[in-house]
């Protein structure tokens, strides 16, 4: 009997594992999922149906907060800012840390490690002397100017993760294009760039989602509706109209829904961050 | 080769090269170096944000010396921290332990954890601000949760999370702590990974339960990725303010207060942008000397 009594604990420690496994994915999808079905519901009926699934689905929401409640502004912007600073830390970080990797010149060890520094220390409410750098620049209210920061953001860790990358191309393929005629930019460009795509795929995923989602310099930076991003206009929305939760619903779920998505597609890319320990070590 | 032209061909070899790195290390100095610079300095001085600067020595420090307010805000990024460090850890722990095997819908939990964690401080912030809503309609409670509460048998539960001084700070601490420990769980997962299961198995043969196995095994050999994740974590927690700007609307001025609350309202608020820069300064000197002493245990772990 002493097997039977071993199989018993086995499977009530299994039971267990997967009540707890289960309990706590249901309390991450839960409050997604009730953001998205409120978004489908009127101000009338809101506060009061409490059914998983509404009888009546309304799609209105998502019509109003896109014409009257400015998120197609929002959300255009949101795109706009995120694919030019994207573009941007992938075109210095990947040079930068070609040259870092790669080349040889004066003073290469002393900037590395200058961005490497300004990763590790924290620089909590440096957007205060940023605001007044940008005052004086006259980039405050410029799509220009927040790209700039933001690619500022990035580009520390971008840089970081493209070195390690490049450090491991084998040095036979640079010399064979070297050969070939290739100068410093057409190995960068031909050898380098194409061979570190998985470090690139990881990099665009991660940017994308910190611009997707920064809020204070956006904040701070853009006063001006028009060139507001999501987060910020759901800020903006929330504040002006505090009661119409429906609406406020179906912008959070427009902010949320691709940034879920893009992260289910990539979740390979993200999840080898952490297993190479670039990040963690 | 005539020296000359050598030195003349090293010379714009080296200058190639620096293009390289130039617009990198430019837009680092204008948006990194210079305005940690300026911050440093603002701290000295007197500044309304526009006019002249007044140089007043250390007179903002001595100020937020005695600013009750600010290490009030202080401890409760303390609070929210000490949260996050054991509950959100320990969970983060438990369920990476649980994962570490082959358990049907392993995949499916491990995408589903790190959900919240993509999501943004607004979204997460907004959103629990709604699910929390103390209203009632109709006799209905508004909120999903209290009407939860109500509706699974615990009424006197039903509570103004948010509204009450008392559960406010707590609140914003467990919805920190759901955003944030999918964090946590990949890295020690990861973590986990990496020990050889051989260990487990000869450590089984030689009569250890589970118990024993956890602390003489699994723990030991994680006590590098557990001070990351806490290092993380310490810097993550002390440094929030969206979340508590998104779920908090204006009700609670002083209860819910952090440090960045405070620095964004010395500055936005009473436009004292010397006084603002002298809180940064200090509060990125107690999260670098935090960071500083964490650093120094694990090279210890790491040694021992």
């Amino acid at each position: 009997m002493k097997i039977n009594k071993f199989i018993v604990f086995g499977l009530t420690k299994l039971t267990l594992i997967h009540i707890l496994l289960m309990s706590v994915a249901v309390t991450c999808l839960l409050p997604i999922f009730w953001m998205v079905r409120c978004a489908f519901m009127s101000n009338e009926t809101i506060f009061t149906d409490k059914a998983l699934i509404p009888q009546q689905l309304e799609l209105g929401n998502f019509v109003i907060a896109w014409t009257q409640g400015y998120f197609a502004v929002y959300l255009l912007n949101s795109v706009i800012y995120t694919v030019c600073v994207v573009t941007g830390i992938v075109l210095i970080a990947s040079l930068a840390a070609f040259a870092f990797s790669r080349l040889k010149f004066p003073g290469r060890k002393v900037l590395f490690y200058m961005f490497m520094a300004a990763m590790l220390i924290p620089l909590p409410g440096s957007f205060v002397a940023l605001v007044v750098l940008m005052n004086k620049l006259h980039l405050i209210n410029t799509r220009m100017g927040y790209i700039l920061c933001m690619i500022n953001v990035g580009l520390s860790m971008s840089i970081l993760l493209l070195k390690t990358y490049f450090d491991r191309i084998p040095h036979d393929l640079e010399d064979a294009a070297r050969i070939d005629g290739c100068g410093k930019i057409g190995i960068w460009w031909h050898v380098a760039l194409p061979l570190a795509r998985p470090a690139i795929a990881v990099i665009v995923v991660f940017n994308s989602l910190t611009v997707w989602n920064e809020y204070i310099l956006a904040t701070l930076l853009l006063g001006d509706s028009q060139l507001m991003p999501l987060q910020r206009g759901l800020m903006v929305f929330q504040g002006a109209n505090s009661t119409d939760y429906p609406v406020l619903m179906a912008g959070l779920t427009m902010a949320a829904i691709p940034v879920i998505l893009i992260y289910i597609a990539m979740q390979k890319h993200i999840v080898k961050v952490f297993s190479s320990g670039e990040v963690t070590g | 080769m005539n020296p000359r032209v050598q030195s003349a061909a090293i010379l714009k070899n080296n200058l190639q090269s620096l293009l390289f790195v130039l617009p990198a290390v430019l837009i680092f100095c204008i948006f990194y170096i210079y305005p940690f610079l300026n911050m440093i300095f603002l701290s000295f001085h007197e500044w309304w944000g526009i006019g002249p600067m007044h140089f007043i020595g250390l007179q903002n420090y001595t100020e937020i010396m005695s600013d009750g307010l600010w290490w009030d805000a202080i401890i409760h990024a303390g609070y929210i921290t000490l949260i996050a460090l054991t509950f959100q850890n320990a969970l983060a722990f438990a369920l990476a332990l649980a994962c570490d095997r082959d358990i049907r819908m392993g995949q499916f939990y491990r995408v589903v954890f790190f959900i919240p964690p993509v999501l943004s401080e607004v979204v997460v912030g907004l959103m629990g601000n709604w699910i929390l809503n103390p209203g009632l309609q109709e006799g209905q409670h508004i909120g999903l949760l209290n009407h939860f509460l109500s509706i699974s048998g615990f009424p006197h539960l039903v509570h103004n999370w948010l509204g009450d001084p008392s559960t406010a700070l707590t609140t914003i601490a467990v919805v920190h702590s759901w955003k944030g420990f999918g964090w946590g769980f990949i890295m020690l997962l990861v973590g986990l990974q990496t020990i050889d299961k051989q260990l487990y198995e000869a450590a089984r043969v030689d009569g250890a339960g589970a118990w024993k196995i956890f602390t003489n095994i699994t723990l030991p050999m994680m006590l590098p990725v557990i001070l990351v994740v806490m290092v993380l974590t310490i810097l993550g927690s002390m440094q929030v303010f969206i979340l508590i700007l998104s779920m908090v609307n204006q009700g609670l001025v002083n209860h819910t207060d952090v440090p960045v609350t405070g620095i964004l309202t010395s500055m936005i608020g009473h436009g004292r942008f010397g006084y603002a820069c002298a809180q940064a300064v200090i509060f990125g000197m107690i999260l670098v000397g935090v960071a500083f002493i964490m650093k120094k245990l694990s090279d210890k772990v790491k040694q021992a």
